[in-house]
Parts: structure tokens; C-alpha cells; sequence
């Protein structure tokens, strides 16, 4: 079977995170969309791993979960955090740095 | 596929990994300590543990960087360990020594406690909001949170691991330990705590996004090559034969994850607001420390596994590198905050080490023995030296509500201690590149390795960029000496030992190394070439 479905839908679904990246307003839609572009990279790294019949891409997509986990771990912490401080997790609201 | 009965244990090189063991070892102790010994007794366990395990951890590599078996082949010495996913050759040794000397630098600023009146400058307790009632009890309890210091020894150990990984996995995972705890520390500031959440929260996003990029990357590339070792990429990526899209794409993939790292315009917006909101001890470490571990893990990565592809990938970090320059220098002019103002000047300099980093050029054609790799290595040295310096005056200078950032206050610095403003000045002299500071030597050794590979045009903006530079840098000098206070003028709160050692320290190597840039020259020369 063709591996190029597979990679097609892959970058579909990164293009549409990182497109959710750049337009959301809401810090968890965003964190999201990061976490979906992770996910694309698996899909695409565990076709390669299956054309190219070794098993260096599926070892790797066990690590990209791994640190997709303490990522969370520490996304939400801040994302918390601020929404704690400031009643809102829109990003646009956390402008006080700028120029 | 690999069955059960064939597996073998990997045999690791224990006394060669030594250093990153030590460093990841202490970081997890360091958790412990923070469980199980009394409150009391924290603050001087994690800084003894800390101090203990980098000094620990630099003789280990000094040890290491004695016993590297010479290749024959040519310049490079040192091997292949870990199962082939860390490579221990001079120009990681030298990181690594480059790397542990400004985390002890770091530790130091971190440990002061003389500027908050005998508590870190971290919040008391992050978890209590700014401005109610349990913040100011964490503050009137005097607590504080010496969790930064096993944080800071998991960046370091990640920082250590990336310039010395051998396969993408690992530069991948090392990325990301090394950037994980300093978003949690970048949101830890005691004073102004809504501006370091903020920096947090943007540091964190926006290197999450870049990481995404970077992981995606590490796809393509495996899928063009077939495996993740940078040896095999480099021999896929050499015999290749047209139809290299995925490659091409992986490369410029990879390379956004490791320019957003470094701070290299398009991809720098997060540096100044990240400088400004976090805490300016952690400023300071991950100013240098942060720009020492992508530069290596670039130089790897670039040199050993895209070397047969350089003349796909020179043009465009001829673009980025123009482009970081102007930005970082032009952008600086207009700032009025002094940590915005260091922080643009440390965008232009990640441009003027891309610069000599374009020129990829071998140890032995350069002039002087000075390769790129070299040139590179010497300016991230010099680079991180004024660059912890800067910022450790930076914490000293205060007023009634902290630090005193905005460069208004800073007028008239001169006249109120002179000592400080003079010390501040000679670091903005040697970031600007006048001779007799090491800023000199630096930017003289990545020119010259530039030249050497022709990137010429590239040369002649950054002396352009130098030159604009210097005048926002000496327009810092002309406040702090020529104008009148402003209101009661800027105090400088008397550190403790900590912070003036990391002052004296920074200055001297920027004096001595401007003066006899010799021996560090040549270490970073005896370093050898990448291996692969």
C-alpha cells in the first residue's frame, strides 16, 4: 500500500495546527493545536518507519509522546497560572511586554 | 524487526558520559532534597548540592576532554558513545566546559539573597497570586523557592546533551529538557510577577510551536535518510541523486526549531519579551547558556549531518543572518528598557555568530587555524562572559520597587557609583567589538572564518551592524555618565560575595580575553573538528 496517504494527511493535520496556532485567541485552543501538530509528526514518523522497514521512527513517536506529556505538564502549570492571576486565558490580554 | 531473544543490553561509556551522569544525577537528588530535608535547611543544601555537582561535573569533563583518543584520520579526536546517540569529541568537551562554567556563574546569581533583603529573587511562593493575601504571607514567612535550583541543573543538563547528540532522538528529547524547566523559571520572578507569568506563557508557546516545527522536521529527514544517526543522514544526504524535497524541507524545519532557540530574526519576537519578564538571574544564565547549547547542536547538526548539503542551506542562513543583524541593532535603538535593549543586542549577536558560522570552513584553511567551528566556540565564550556580567549589573542597580530597568533611571549612574557604571561600560564597549575587550577578538575570529568561506557581503553588513550598534551601546555610556539624575537617581544595592564574583569574573575574562585571547584560542583550536 501507498505511503503517501498517510503523509498527505500528516501534513494536513500540522498545517491545521499550526494554522490554529497562529489565529486562536484562547490559550488552551492553542496548546491544543501544538499538541495536534505533535501528533501529525507521529503519524508521519510511524509511516517512514514502515517504508523504511526499521523501527527508528516508532521508538522516536513513543518519545514524542513522552515529552508531549511533560509539556502538558508544564503548559498547563503557566496556562493556570496566568488564568489564576488574570481571570482569562486569552493571549491577547497578556499584552503588558511589548516593542 | 528485532526479536526478544536477540536483544542485548547497550554497553555505555560510563566514564565518558560522566558529566551529563553527574548533572542529571544531581538534578534528580536535588528534587529529593526539596522533599525531604526541613525548610530551613534547603536553601544551603540545593546551593551546596548545585555548586558541588557543576564543579563536580567540570573537572569531570576536564578529565574526559584529557583522556579523547586522537583520530588518525585528521584534526578531530574523541569517539562515538552511548550506542551511538552521543558523540564525545573536542568541540562537545569544550561546550560542555563553556556550558558548566557559566552554570556555575548562574548558580551564583541565583543564590543571591542580599538584594531582596535575605530571600531569592524568585516569587516566595508561585502558586499564591500576585497581589492577595497569601502572597504577603509567603512574603512576611520569608518563604521562598529553592526548587529553581534542581530546575536550572535539568536545563544544564539538557544544554549539555544537545550539542554532543549523535541522532535526532536525541537532539530532540535534549531540546527539550533543556527548554522545559526555563519556562517554569522564566515565570518565577518575586517582584513584577505579571510580566514574568507573561514571559512564561509566551516562552513556553512559542518554543512549544517551534518545537513542533523541529519534531516534524526530524520526520522528513528520517524519512529521506532512513535512520536517525547523523553519520548515515550525512552518507544518504551525500550520495543523494535528485527528488531531495523531503530533505529540503526537513533542513528548513529543523533549522527553525534551532534559530528560535537562539533568538535569530524571523524567528526572535520572544527574546525581548522573555529577557524583560523573567527573573533577571535567569536572564542572565539563559542569555549565554541557552545560545552555547543551540549554536553547538547547530554546528552539529549543519556541519556533520547537512554538510553534504551546504549549498542548499547557506542561502538561507545568509538571509537569516542579514536579517538577524539589522533587526537585533536597528530594533535597539529605539528601546528604553535596559534588559530589551541587551536582549536586541543579544539578537545581533546570535547574527554575527551566524555569520561566521556560514562560513563552514575546516580547521586547517582558515587563516590562523581558525575554522568555523573554532571562531564559533570563541565567540560563544566571550559572547556568554559579558553577557552574565551585563545582566548581574543589572539586578544590582534599584529602586523602591526593585530592579530599575527603565533606562531613564540609569541616568547619572556615573556620579552615584562610579565602580558599577564603569564596569557596565566596559561590557557595552566589549559588546560593541571595541579592541582590548573580547567582544574584539570575537567578532575579529567569526569575520575572519567568514571571509575565509567568501560569505564576504555578509562581513560588510556586519561591520555596517557593528557600527550601528555601538551607537545605542554608547548612548547607554552618555547617560550613565552625562546626564543629571533624574528625581532621587538610581541606587546600586550593595550584593553580596555571589553577585560581585560573577561581576568580577565576567569583567576579567572580557578584559583578559581581549588582551591574550591566546590560550582560549587555541583550547577552542586543540578542540579539533566534529566527528562523525
Amino acid at each position: 500500500m501507498s505511503e503517501t496517504p498517510f503523509l498527505v494527511l500528516s501534513a494536513i493535520l500540522f498545517t491545521i495546527g499550526a494554522v490554529g496556532v497562529l489565529t486562536r485567541r484562547n490559550a488552551l485552543v492553542l496548546f491544543m493545536c501544538v499538541e495536534m501538530m505533535l501528533n501529525a509528526t507521529n503519524l508521519a514518523l510511524v509511516t517512514f518507519s514502515r517504508v523504511h522497514g526499521n523501527l527508528d521512527g516508532q521508538v522516536t513517536a513513543f518519545f514524542v509522546m513522552v515529552v508531549a506529556a511533560a509539556e502538558v505538564v508544564v503548559g498547563l502549570a503557566i496556562i493556570v497560572t496566568i488564568f489564576r492571576t488574570r481571570r482569562s486565558a486569552s493571549v491577547d490580554d497578556a499584552s503588558l511586554l511589548k516593542y | 524487526m528485532i526479536s526478544a531473544a536477540e536483544f542485548e543490553a547497550p554497553n555505555l561509556e560510563y566514564a565518558l558520559l560522566s558529566p551529563l551522569l553527574i548533572v542529571a544525577g544531581a538534578a534528580v537528588l536535588g528534587v529529593l532534597v526539596e522533599a525531604y530535608a526541613p525548610r530551613h535547611l534547603r536553601y544551603l543544601v540545593q546551593v551546596g548540592l548545585t555548586l558541588l555537582t557543576v564543579v563536580g561535573a567540570l573537572a569531570a569533563t576536564v578529565w574526559v576532554g584529557l583522556s579523547l583518543d586522537t583520530l588518525a584520520e585528521d584534526r578531530a579526536r574523541g569517539q562515538i558513545a552511548g550506542a551511538g546517540s552521543v558523540a564525545i569529541d573536542g568541540p562537545s568537551v569544550f561546550l560542555w566546559g563553556t556550558l558548566l562554567v557559566f552554570a556555575l556563574l548562574g548558580t551564583l546569581l541565583f543564590a543571591e539573597r542580599q538584594l531582596e533583603g535575605g530571600v531569592l529573587g524568585f516569587a516566595g511562593q508561585a502558586a499564591a497570586l500576585p497581589g492577595t493575601e497569601a502572597e504577603r504571607e509567603a512574603s512576611t514567612r520569608g518563604l521562598e523557592h529553592t526548587e529553581v535550583f534542581p530546575l536550572m541543573l535539568f536545563a544544564l543538563s539538557g544544554m549539555m546533551l544537545m550539542p554532543a547528540s549523535n541522532d535526532l532522538l536525541t537532539m530532540f528529547v535534549a531540546l527539550e529538557v533543556l527548554s522545559l524547566p526555563l519556562y517554569l523559571l522564566s515565570g518565577l520572578a518575586r517582584r513584577r510577577r505579571l510580566l514574568s507569568q507573561e514571559a512564561a506563557l509566551k516562552y513556553f508557546m512559542l518554543g512549544a510551536f517551534s518545537s513542533g516545527f523541529f519534531i516534524y522536521g526530524i520526520a522528513l529527514v528520517y524519512g529521506y535518510a532512513g535512520s536517525m544517526q547523523l553519520s548515515d543522514i550525512s552518507e544518504a544526504v551525500s550520495g543523494r541523486a535528485g527528488g531531495s524535497s523531503l530533505l529540503l524541507g526537513g533542513i528548513a524545519m529543523m533549522a527553525v526549531g534551532l534559530l528560535f532557540k537562539v533568538g535569530a530574526a524571523p524567528f526572535h519576537a520572544w527574546t525581548p519579551d522573555v529577557y524583560q519578564g523573567a527573573p533577571t538571574a535567569v536572564t542572565a544564565f539563559m542569555a549565554a547558556a541557552t545560545k552555547v547549547a543551540a549554536f553547538g547542536a547547530m554546528l552539529r547538526l549543519f556541519y556533520v549531518a547537512f554538510g553534504g548539503a551546504r549549498w542548499d542551506w547557506t542561502p538561507m542562513i545568509w538571509v537569516v543572518a542579514i536579517l538577524t543583524m539589522v533587526v537585533g541593532s536597528v530594533i535597539a535603538l529605539s528601546q528604553t528598557d535596559v534588559k530589551r535593549l541587551l536582549a536586541y543586542s543579544a539578537i545581533a549577536h546570535s547574527g554575527f555568530i551566524l555569520t561566521g558560522f556560514v562560513g563552514a570552513q575546516q580547521g586547517s584553511s582558515g587563516p590562523a587555524g581558525i575554522g568555523s567551528v573554532q571562531a564559533v566556540l570563541f565567540y560563544l565564550v566571550t559572547y556568554g562572559f559579558m553577557t552574565i556580567a551585563a545582566f548581574a549589573i543589572v539586578s544590582v542597580v534599584r529602586d523602591g520597587s526593585g530592579e530599575a530597568t527603565a533606562l531613564t533611571r540609569w541616568a547619572g549612574l556615573g556620579k552615584e557609583s562610579p565602580v558599577v557604571a564603569g564596569v557596565f561600560a566596559f561590557l557595552l564597549l566589549g559588546m560593541a567589538g571595541i579592541p582590548l575587550t573580547s567582544g574584539f577578538t570575537g567578532k575579529w575570529a567569526v569575520f575572519a572564518s567568514a571571509l575565509a568561506g567568501g560569505a564576504w557581503p555578509l562581513v560588510v553588513v556586519a561591520v555596517l551592524m557593528s557600527a550601528v550598534a555601538a551607537f545605542f551601546y554608547i548612548r547607554v555610556i552618555v547617560l550613565m555618565y552625562f546626564s543629571e539624575p533624574v528625581g532621587e537617581g538610581p541606587t546600586v544595592t550593595m550584593p553580596s560575595g555571589l553577585t560581585t564574583i560573577v561581576i568580577a569574573v565576567g569583567f576579567t575574562a572580557t578584559l583578559l580575553l581581549g588582551v591574550v585571547p591566546g590560550p582560549v584560542l587555541d583550547l577552542a583550536g586543540a578542540a579539533g573538528e566534529l566527528i562523525r
